[in-house]
């Protein structure tokens, strides 16, 4: 009994102490003054890292006195989100500039964790250079700018030109609808049984790269959209939100996916490309802009990429409306609400889109040019072979509804093509459970039937 | 004999004499206390309040509601109640317990236990050794060994494939199993800790007894070890649902609670509708759920395994 109440002692000691401890951490770190900068990094991004090391060095020998903590947030996009909403939670640990996505800034705006800077732009001689979509971009619900683009992107097709030509298929693809896509994957599985026919991201742990660059990529594509723009209302039980739920649940049955067990892996997207595009064991794949960004030079690089990729407009669904689809989206530097001195947090901002800075950050992220000097730059247009493409794709784009709600509301879309794609619901079941998880986010009185 | 004495306690407490304590001095001898019942109020009882009336609120990680949560009652609670993912997860998570911590980790703590105490003392260091390795290393560096261990490339597929057999996606095709055997590999060492400190405090003679007196080691160990240590046994069941019932980063890094729902215990189901459906005040109200059913399992074992007072 004795040395029982003494490991239950032991137990307690050790609990209590690493509660302490956790209160314990954290504080009195900061840097007092400093800006606090947070970004993300990952294996395959590193741009935004070199850019903020840049942006650090010139802004301190610019002003003396002044301090740059950087905080790289190492995590896939998905996690990234959390850990800057759970950092955002306290002024103790909320950063002054903030690498945001743009479909989370009405939504952060709203919350209160990011302040306006309209005022400080409009002293900034570079603010006349971005086009008037990436200012849309930075808008809150309030229609104040709360923060400057960083570059845009856009979504489409890859396909290898070995695994097509191995098939008998043509190495200048051009799909004109779903069907075209699939039959090309079935020739492909015909063919080459060891190469995955196709990606698109399905899993739940991917989070919205899932919505953005699988779902969003084909329900742009049919006559519905998950918001409609006409009645501001969301939509339930439209027969596009079925028919893209379709696709996913045909390449899972006929097997012309990646094996559900290796495309749930929370690392799936990186070994899309960095393994299996430059190894061949993918023929297409939809996914965004930014990919070729680090075949180019790095640990990635990969300089055959050129010869052996081909590109293709995503088609719509039967090859109606504008013909072919795209989702944009792109990320922007913004202020954090409890910045000690905005002035100074925008200072550190211009000083990291700099022309040399911007030029530089959209080569390295392999972003399309939403500033003109940038735009213009032969340098900028050289750099990458895919820019062409993926800029001529800007006419068909489409945004993400851009509510407060939608990154709640687009975190339950990865559950629905995850339900279809492991075969643990049908297209319909997961459907209806996007439906309730919607109605519970914005209320009955939000949607509409489709 | 052991009921007798707590007995006389309280009938001398209530009886008429002696005379209560005058209050300052009760309050004089309660004062040396008072830190420590701070220090619980402060960080056992202060989160566990917060954490109830947070999941009174719609409080979200982000957007309007993250600025302005709003006090909704028992809604969320009528929610969860009705959601299918609720009572999946309640599901698994009994599952969970019952086959991970109340069978495997017991059972096989108290078998190694046993086994270990009747063998050489080289095997005896060498085995308990290993056992207790697992239970040192921090549970993320576990989670991630066992990872490795089951994943479809991993260690366990390329051991079959020695043999000849082929593997299959282990955390893809039964996730719950294999997070289940994930907890007992690493929990097992400390009830085999407990238990061999218990079966050390049984007395020689008392086996020594049943042995003259015909008893098998089966019967021995049935008849007189068990109930010797009824209360260690009380006690390890009690701590290893609760520590079984917090398990996260396991389950986390191996399956992510998936695939699908397929093995998103109550912890992890409150991660997912806090952390990535943004739902806060949802979230935490699973996690007191959760909280309510540690409670529940300790009221069973205290109540069925009564420790007895000596």
């Amino acid at each position: 009994m004795n040395r029982t109440r003494t490991v239950l002692g032991l137990v307690g000691v050790v609990t209590l102490t690493a509660a302490l401890a956790g209160c314990s951490g954290g504080e009195g770190e900061a840097n007092e003054g400093a800006i606090r900068v947070a970004y993300q990094k990952t294996a395959t991004f590193t741009a935004m890292d070199e850019l903020m090391h840049t942006a650090k060095k010139e802004y301190e020998a610019a002003n003396p006195g002044r301090t740059v903590e950087l905080v790289p947030i190492e995590a896939e996009q998905d996690q990234y989100f959390t850990k800057l909403a759970l950092m955002n939670g306290s002024p103790d640990t909320a950063p002054d500039v903030i690498y945001e996505d743009t479909f989370q800034i009405r939504s952060d705006a709203a919350a209160g964790y990011l302040q306006p800077i309209d005022d400080y732009l409009a002293d900034w001689d570079g603010w006349e250079l971005y086009d008037e979509g990436s200012r849309q971009a930075g808008l809150g619900d309030d229609g104040k700018t709360y923060g400057v683009s960083l570059g845009t992107d856009t979504r489409g097709l890859y396909y290898n030109k070995d695994v097509f030509e191995a098939a008998g298929l043509p190495t200048d693809w051009a799909p004109k609808s779903w069907d075209d896509i699939l039959d090309a994957a079935r020739t492909i599985k015909k063919a080459s049984p060891d190469v995955v026919p196709m990606n698109i991201y399905a899993s739940n742990v991917l989070g919205e790269a899932t919505s953005m660059q699988g779902f969003e990529m084909l329900l742009y594509g049919t006559e519905d959209e998950l918001l409609d723009t006409d009645s501001n209302a969301w939509v339930t039980g439209s027969k596009g939100f079925l028919d893209a739920l379709g696709f996913y649940e045909t390449l899972a049955k006929e097997d012309l996916g990646p094996d559900p067990a290796a495309a749930l892996d929370a690392n799936w997207g990186t070994k899309v490309s960095t393994e299996l595009l430059p190894a061949g064991g993918l023929g297409i794949a939809l996914d965004g802009s930014w990919l070729p960004s680090q075949w180019i030079e790095g640990e990635n690089e990969w300089p055959e990429w050129h010869d052996t990729l081909g590109f293709a407009a995503m088609p719509t669904q039967d090859g109606g409306g504008d013909g072919f689809t795209s989702m944009s989206g792109g990320w922007t530097l913004a202020m954090g609400a409890n910045a000690d001195d905005p002035q100074a947090a925008f200072d550190f901002i211009a000083q990291a889109l700099t022309p040399e800075n911007a030029l530089f950050y959209h080569q390295e992220a392999g972003q399309i040019a939403v500033r003109s000097d940038v735009a213009e730059n032969q340098e900028y247009l050289d750099y990458n072979a895919s820019f062409e493409f993926f800029s001529s794709l800007v006419p068909y784009t489409h945004f993400r509804p851009a509510t407060p709600d939608y990154s709640q509301i687009s975190s339950n879309i990865p559950v629905a093509t995850e339900a279809v794609f492991t075969g643990q619901a049908t297209p319909a079941e997961a459907q209806e459970q996007y439906d309730s998880a919607l109605v519970g986010i914005v209320g009955e009185e939000n949607t509409q039937a489709g | 004999m052991t009921a007798v004495a707590p007995r006389g306690t309280v009938a001398r407490g209530r009886g008429p004499a002696p005379r209560p304590r005058p209050a300052g001095r009760t309050l004089t001898r309660l004062l040396p206390l008072l830190p420590a019942v701070l220090l619980l109020a402060a960080f056992m009882l202060g989160p566990i309040v917060y954490s109830l009336y947070g999941s009174l609120t719609d409080r979200a990680m982000t957007g309007p509601r993250a600025a302005n949560p709003q006090f909704i009652g028992l809604d969320n609670y009528a929610e969860l109640f009705a959601s299918a993912d609720f009572w999946n997860s309640l599901w698994l998570t009994v599952v969970f317990i019952l086959a991970s911590a109340v069978i495997g980790q017991n059972v096989l703590g108290m078998a190694l236990a046993v086994l270990l105490r009747s063998s050489v003392k080289p095997l005896r260091s060498i085995v308990g050794g290993l056992v207790v390795l697992a239970w040192v290393l921090p549970e993320i560096v576990a989670a991630f060994a066992l990872y490795a261990f089951f994943s479809t490339d991993g260690t366990l597929n390329v051991m079959l494939g020695w043999l000849g057999l082929e593997g299959t996606s282990w955390l893809y095709s039964f996730p719950l199993a294999t997070v289940i055997i994930a907890n007992i590999w690493r929990g097992t060492a400390f009830s085999m800790m407990v238990y061999n400190a218990a079966l050390a405090e049984v007395p020689p003679e008392l086996t020594e007894a049943a042995t003259i007196d015909g008893a098998g080691a089966w019967q021995r160990f049935t008849r007189v070890t068990l109930p010797v240590i009824r209360r260690s046994i009380s006690t390890n069941l009690l701590l290893t649902t609760l520590q079984t019932l917090g398990v996260f980063t396991l389950i986390w890094v191996m399956t992510g609670g998936g695939p699908g729902t397929q093995s998103s215990t109550l912890p992890v189901l409150a991660y997912q509708e806090a952390f990535k459906f943004a739902q806060l005040g949802y979230g935490t109200a699973i996690a007191t759920v959760t909280l309510l059913i540690g409670a529940a399992f300790s009221v069973v074992y205290i109540r069925i395994l009564k420790p007895e007072v000596d």
